[in-house]
């Protein structure tokens, strides 16, 4: 999109309309609708975590405070199920994927946008190729891989599919061609070596890709279910997602240890987001317009 | 041999490189490549995983023309697809439309309907799964009721269990196209409207006019990525109906779900991938038809 010539091209104000357009009466009702709407969104999550925190008797009462608040639902939870287990395995497989991710697509995506050799272009192609690869065409051949191999029940049978992805690739690599190339000669006259170039001169200017990057994947990791379902029937070995969906069925009727565990599977992404907010809307535009 | 040092900068560069993608080009063709190729070669065997492959010509693809739970998977597929779109897109538009002209408590409006979208599936699922029941017990019959208004059966009905099971869908992706709607809207230059109402342009000809063609890349990519994204559905489905089977009657069963069923309940390994194939097959032509509308913007 480019702007005309003459346009006063003063930066916008993100929280104003395009149109200019302020105060009409219809844009208050417009926003009062927009609130309303805003308030049924969150119907979910209230009633999830109000559900966690009534006792079995007052779960079917419409009341959003409960009568008597308790924590029981956790205790049990935590006594009685691996929930404190399953919460562990999809930390450490998250953030080892999100490690792995970050290390490699953001090397190979500096590779691809910086150094030039013959096959480069070969290379990017095939990359971008894997996007047309969808995952549920993978996942039998890789449960027979992991099952020959010995790797289903084992957090690398959970996390091998993932290490690299063609979407972080793709995404790094935009960022990494907008940096300009005397950066990194300048580095290079220094007489630093190619791997501590990307390291500490590349790597802190393409920082908004890399936390956009971190975003979507230790998201997707933590809520990821269908691989996590099938390369791990030891319970020990459930992820966060996997463990709720065996207790859940197995509880089937306990809605108020159902929701508790609900809560606990997804107040983490909430805290977190509350405090990133702008950064993690940031990101998700970022990722979105470029990837 | 030449020592490392006399190389031209050329083939140094050329050998650093190869060297940092040495790792990944060794994962893409085992994790990725040979996978994908490797689906295609099972498709074509009867394979329980006990004995070995036994190659059995077309005869995957024969069962699945004769299957009918394939094709009420395949036609449960579209149905997320065709009704959760356009749903979800209109929606989202409205919001981020309204949203983009609101400046009091913007920021606080977005949040709420971008907080959604960093839930875990299979969490809000049962959530859903609990909205639904039957009186006394789920919250939706419990609201019907307060008002006066007969319950419904929700998932227990054949009819209702498709829209059911797809709401919690669109109710988890609409923060994400809201937010990139809004990132569209906000990329239009102020002086296109401002030229506009000059030339005396009303608010609902700005839109047509304006606002919605210029909004067309945004909205072939929303389009593409939630198409792609109902033709996934499987977490869903999965956790929202009893065992995980898709039911009543197969009446919510995705092909993911059918796909899933066959190869790690039944065991078909071969059936399993014939059907990825299809899968595959149907979010390839997607990302070409996207392809090719990117392609006429240009």
């Amino acid at each position: 999109m480019s702007t005309p010539l003459n346009a006063p091209s003063a930066p916008r104000d993100p929280f104003v309309a395009a149109s200019g357009v302020r105060t009409r009466p219809g844009l208050v009702v417009a926003w009062t609708l927009l609130m309303m709407g805003g308030i049924a969104m969150m119907v979910p999550l209230v009633y999830m975590v109000a559900t966690s925190l009534k006792f079995p008797h007052e779960v079917y009462d419409l009341n959003i405070i409960p009568k008597e608040p308790t924590f029981e639902n956790y205790i049990y939870i935590f006594k009685n199920t691996r929930f404190g287990l399953w919460f562990v395995n999809s930390l450490v497989t998250s953030t080892f994927v999100t490690i792995s991710v970050l290390f490699f697509d953001s090397l190979i995506g500096y590779t691809l946008a910086k150094f030039k050799f013959r096959g480069r272009e070969i290379v990017f192609i095939a990359i971008l190729t894997t996007l047309m690869i969808p995952t549920e065409m993978l996942v039998v051949p890789w449960y027979i891989m992991a099952k020959n191999f010995g790797w289903l029940n084992s957090y690398w049978g959970i996390m091998f599919p993932g290490l690299m992805t063609g979407f972080g690739v793709f995404l790094m690599r935009q960022f990494f061609s907008g940096i300009p190339d005397d950066y990194i000669h300048a580095a290079r006259v220094d007489g630093l070596g190619e791997f501590r170039i990307w390291w500490v001169v590349a790597m802190p200017l393409v920082a908004p890709a890399l936390s956009a990057l971190t975003i979507f994947t230790f998201l997707g990791n933590w809520t990821a279910f269908l691989w996590p379902l099938i390369a791990t029937n030891d319970r020990g070995l459930y992820t966060m997602p996997v463990g709720l969906a065996s207790f859940s069925g197995e509880y089937l009727t306990d809605w108020e240890l159902i929701m508790a565990g609900a809560t606990i599977a997804t107040l983490p992404t909430l805290v977190v987001f509350l405090v990133f907010q702008r950064y993690i809307i940031r990101g998700v535009v970022l990722a979105g317009i470029k990837g | 041999m030449k020592r490392y040092g006399d190389w031209k900068v050329e083939t140094k560069q050329a050998a650093q490189a190869w060297l940092f993608l040495a790792v990944p080009i060794v994962f893409f063709t085992v994790i990725r490549f040979y996978p994908a190729l490797d689906s295609f070669g099972i498709a074509f065997t009867e394979w329980n995983l006990l004995s070995p492959p036994k190659f059995v010509g077309f005869a995957n693809f024969r069962r699945m023309i004769d299957d009918p739970v394939f094709w009420l998977s395949f036609r449960n597929t579209f149905l997320y697809l065709i009704i959760g779109t356009p749903v979800s897109l209109v929606i989202s538009f409205v919001v981020a439309y309204y949203l983009d002209q609101v400046r009091f408590a913007h920021g606080l409006i977005r949040a709420l309907y971008f907080i959604p979208y960093l839930t875990t599936t299979v969490a809000m699922a049962w959530v859903w799964r609990w909205f639904y029941q039957p009186p006394p017990i789920g919250l939706f019959n419990n609201m019907l009721n307060a008002i006066g208004l007969d319950a419904l059966p929700f998932l227990r009905s054949t009819e209702q269990a498709l829209p059911a099971v797809l709401a919690p869908a669109i109710w988890a992706g609409l923060g994400f196209q809201v937010v990139l709607f809004l990132a569209g809207l906000r990329a239009i230059p102020s002086s296109y409207y401002e030229a506009a109402r000059i030339d005396g342009a009303g608010r609902g000809m700005i839109l047509r006019e304006i606002t919605l063609p210029l909004l067309k890349p945004t909205m072939i990519f929303l389009v593409v990525i939630s198409s792609i994204g109902f033709l996934r559905i499987f977490d869903q489905v999965y956790n929202m109906t009893d065992n995980g089977a898709g039911g009543p009657l197969n009446s919510t069963r995705p092909l993911v779900l059918n796909i899933y069923q066959t190869a790690f309940r039944s065991f078909e390994m071969g059936y399993a991938a014939a059907q990825t194939l299809v899968l595959f097959l149907i979010l390839l032509v997607v990302s070409l038809v996207q392809l090719r509308l990117l392609r006429e913007r240009a």
